[in-house]
């Protein structure tokens, strides 16, 4: 069977599983993903080590580990799974949003040019404003996301476009955001400063150590629970705002509330492991496809199935090139370039 | 005193769309608007159902400002079915009119056997009862209309607002969709193009014309021939039968 008449067999609505056997195999993919993140890498450990790690971090066991193992395992890869899923979770929650607020199913951080933005925001702040303090990065990130999202709406709006033009003013954005940071990171030529702009431009968790889950977690629980909150009104977005004004939402409150919240949920994440991308259209995508449009099922979906992904993509760009750090955003856009097509693809009899 | 509108201005722009326009709906009934093209129809129907905050005058609903009311506690009172709907989500029949839920239910409450029951009874009221799993995308036109009025109906309201629900309707579905209108719950305005319908159909009539409401009344007193010819533009002669009414055109 070809590849087209396969994907033309796919039911057209998706297949609108349960909500329950679509979170139980997350979870059990979740946890193979930790488990592979926890023992892949340069260094390889068993799984005898990671347990005895885990149980005596977490359980205040003293099972005997090699301490350099312990070290590793704790210090830099649970950490950084822990990142991981967080930003991820974050980055899929944002794409969903955004989909369903702008009605335009390319909208996600990355493509809008909010990533772009709010790396160009951090970069500003570490290089201008050099020592400041811990939270001094993620509010450059956020002014950046914010200073994006009023370009690109700007642009597509003003412009007498609409939703369908704000991806191209994104890509416009994209591209002015990513020249600064650019240009800031080559003239400040201080590599001790800065991160590097393959860092900025395409994500990395190379850097993640514990205090950064304190900042990515919370955030992501946060902004998890508003978008669930608010789903019911994302619902009623389905024909259009002046259709979700007439059931009852405060369209303009709402549109408001929730594009700061992406801000803010892009900003936390590119501030931590850069800019990576398609992480917001890929998964919102593919659990519309599972679970349905319904944003109650869809919201908490795309945040595990987010978190999934980030996950191992990242274990994958520490296996694709041993010895060599391989962004993860190369490895996320791998897979989102090819979902962009479909996307594209399948949207073209709607015209 | 339900829904009216109070000399009702609306300039978008500084363009007048409607100019000053007084509407009170009857007790009951359904009360048809019509009006040549462009004569303020579509606009008066999203002021009064709140989409858009008039440049003078106001919407009263039970003597209130609507202005000043929550967004959710006039979708529990009215519903508005535009001309129209369109998505771009896979939403299944079920899924289209359980949207009319919300403004009844708090956020986190869970779906109840009263929400079940209530898009039932809407499906059912609007003729699609049975059809709840079909896909949206898959429905005719006639069937969409039905549909986003079941959704309208899953809200509870006590007015419900039609935006031309006959447009791309052949004549059978149109006759069917009429049909349905006293048997709604709810106190009906219909925008309506075809004046016999509206004659056939509605206990008033009101006539739109360039941004005005030129008469308002049972379809016998206020559709003449001096009135077609002064809004529509066109010759017609009124045949009148019984209690019923036929305009032939020329
Ligand atoms: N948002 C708007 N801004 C400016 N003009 C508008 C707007 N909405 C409608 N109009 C204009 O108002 C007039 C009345 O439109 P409408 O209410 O749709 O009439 P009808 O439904 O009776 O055909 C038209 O000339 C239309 O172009
Ligand atoms: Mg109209």
């Amino acid at each position: 069977m070809s590849l087209a008449a396969a994907m033309r067999r796919l039911p057209a609505g998706g297949l609108s599983l349960g909500l329950a056997p679509v979170l139980g195999a997350a979870a059990a993919i979740l946890a193979v993903a930790l488990a592979a993140a926890l023992m892949l890498g340069d260094v390889r450990v068993g799984a005898a080590d990671v347990a005895a790690t885990l149980g005596n971090r977490l359980l205040g066991l003293s099972l005997p580990v090699d301490p350099i193992r312990e070290g590793i395992i704790w210090h830099y890869r649970a950490s950084r799974a822990v990142v991981a899923m967080a930003c991820g979770a974050a980055l899929a929650v944002c794409g969903v949003v955004l989909q369903a607020l702008l009605r335009n199913p390319l909208a996600e951080p990355y493509l809008l040019g909010i990533s772009a933005g709010a790396s160009a925001g951090a970069v500003s702040v570490i290089v201008l404003a050099a020592g400041a303090g811990l939270l001094g990065v993620p509010a450059g990130a956020l002014a950046g996301a914010a200073l994006a999202f009023a370009l690109v709406g700007l642009l597509a709006f003003g412009a007498g476009g609409g939703t369908e033009r704000i991806i191209l003013a994104g890509v416009a954005g994209s591209q002015l955001f990513n020249a600064a940071t650019a240009f800031i990171v080559a003239s400040s030529a201080d590599a001790e400063q800065t991160r590097g702009i393959l860092f900025w431009m395409l994500g990395s968790l190379g850097g993640v150590r514990w205090p950064d889950a304190a900042l990515a977690v919370p955030v992501a629980l946060a902004g998890l629970g508003l978008c669930l909150w608010r789903a019911r009104a994302l619902d009623a977005f389905a024909f259009g705002e002046d259709a979700a004004a007439a059931l009852g939402v405060e369209v303009v409150r709402l549109r408001a509330g929730l594009l700061a919240l992406t801000a803010v949920l892009t900003a936390a994440v590119v501030s931590l492991i850069g800019a990576v991308g398609f992480v917001g259209l890929v998964i919102p995508h593919a659990m519309r496809f599972l679970v349905g449009p319904s944003h109650g099922r869809l919201i908490p979906a795309a945040a595990l199935a987010g978190a999934v992904f980030l996950t191992g993509a990242d274990v994958l760009s520490r296996l694709v090139l041993p010895g060599q750090v391989l962004p993860v955003g190369v490895v996320t856009a791998l897979f989102g370039a090819p979902a962009f097509a479909l996307i594209l693809w399948r949207s073209r009899g709607r015209r | 005193m339900s829904l009216s509108a109070e000399d009702l201005h609306w300039a978008p722009g500084g363009v007048p769309i409607l100019r000053g326009v007084t509407l009170r709906l009857p007790g009951r009934g359904v009360l048809g608007l019509v009006g040549p093209n462009g004569s303020g129809k579509s606009s008066l129907l999203r002021l009064m159902a709140g989409l858009r905050r008039g440049t003078g005058g106001a919407v009263l609903l039970d003597g209130q400002p609507m202005a000043r009311m929550r967004r959710r506690d006039v979708a529990r009172r009215l519903a508005l079915v535009e001309q129209d709907a369109a998505t771009a989500s896979a939403l299944s029949v079920r899924e289209v009119v359980a949207l009319g839920r919300p403004p009844r239910r708090g956020a986190w409450a869970p779906w109840s056997a009263a929400d079940e029951a209530a898009v039932a009874a809407a499906l059912a009221r609007a003729g699609m009862q049975g059809r709840g799993d079909q896909p949206w995308a898959t429905l005719s036109g006639g069937e969409c209309q039905r549909v986003q009025i079941a959704r309208a109906l899953a809200q509870e309201p006590r007015e419900l607002l039609l935006d031309e629900p006959t447009n791309h309707l052949d004549i059978r579905h149109q006759l069917e969709l009429l049909r349905l209108l006293p048997h709604l719950g709810a106190r009906v305005v219909v925008a309506l193009h075809d004046l016999n319908q509206a004659a056939a159909f509605c206990d008033e009539i009101a006539v739109m014309q360039d941004g005005r409401l030129v008469a308002q009344g049972r379809p016998a007193q206020v559709l003449d021939a001096g009135l077609i010819r002064d809004v529509f533009g066109v010759e017609a002669r009124i045949e009148r039968s019984g209690a019923g009414l036929r305009i032939a055109f020329f």
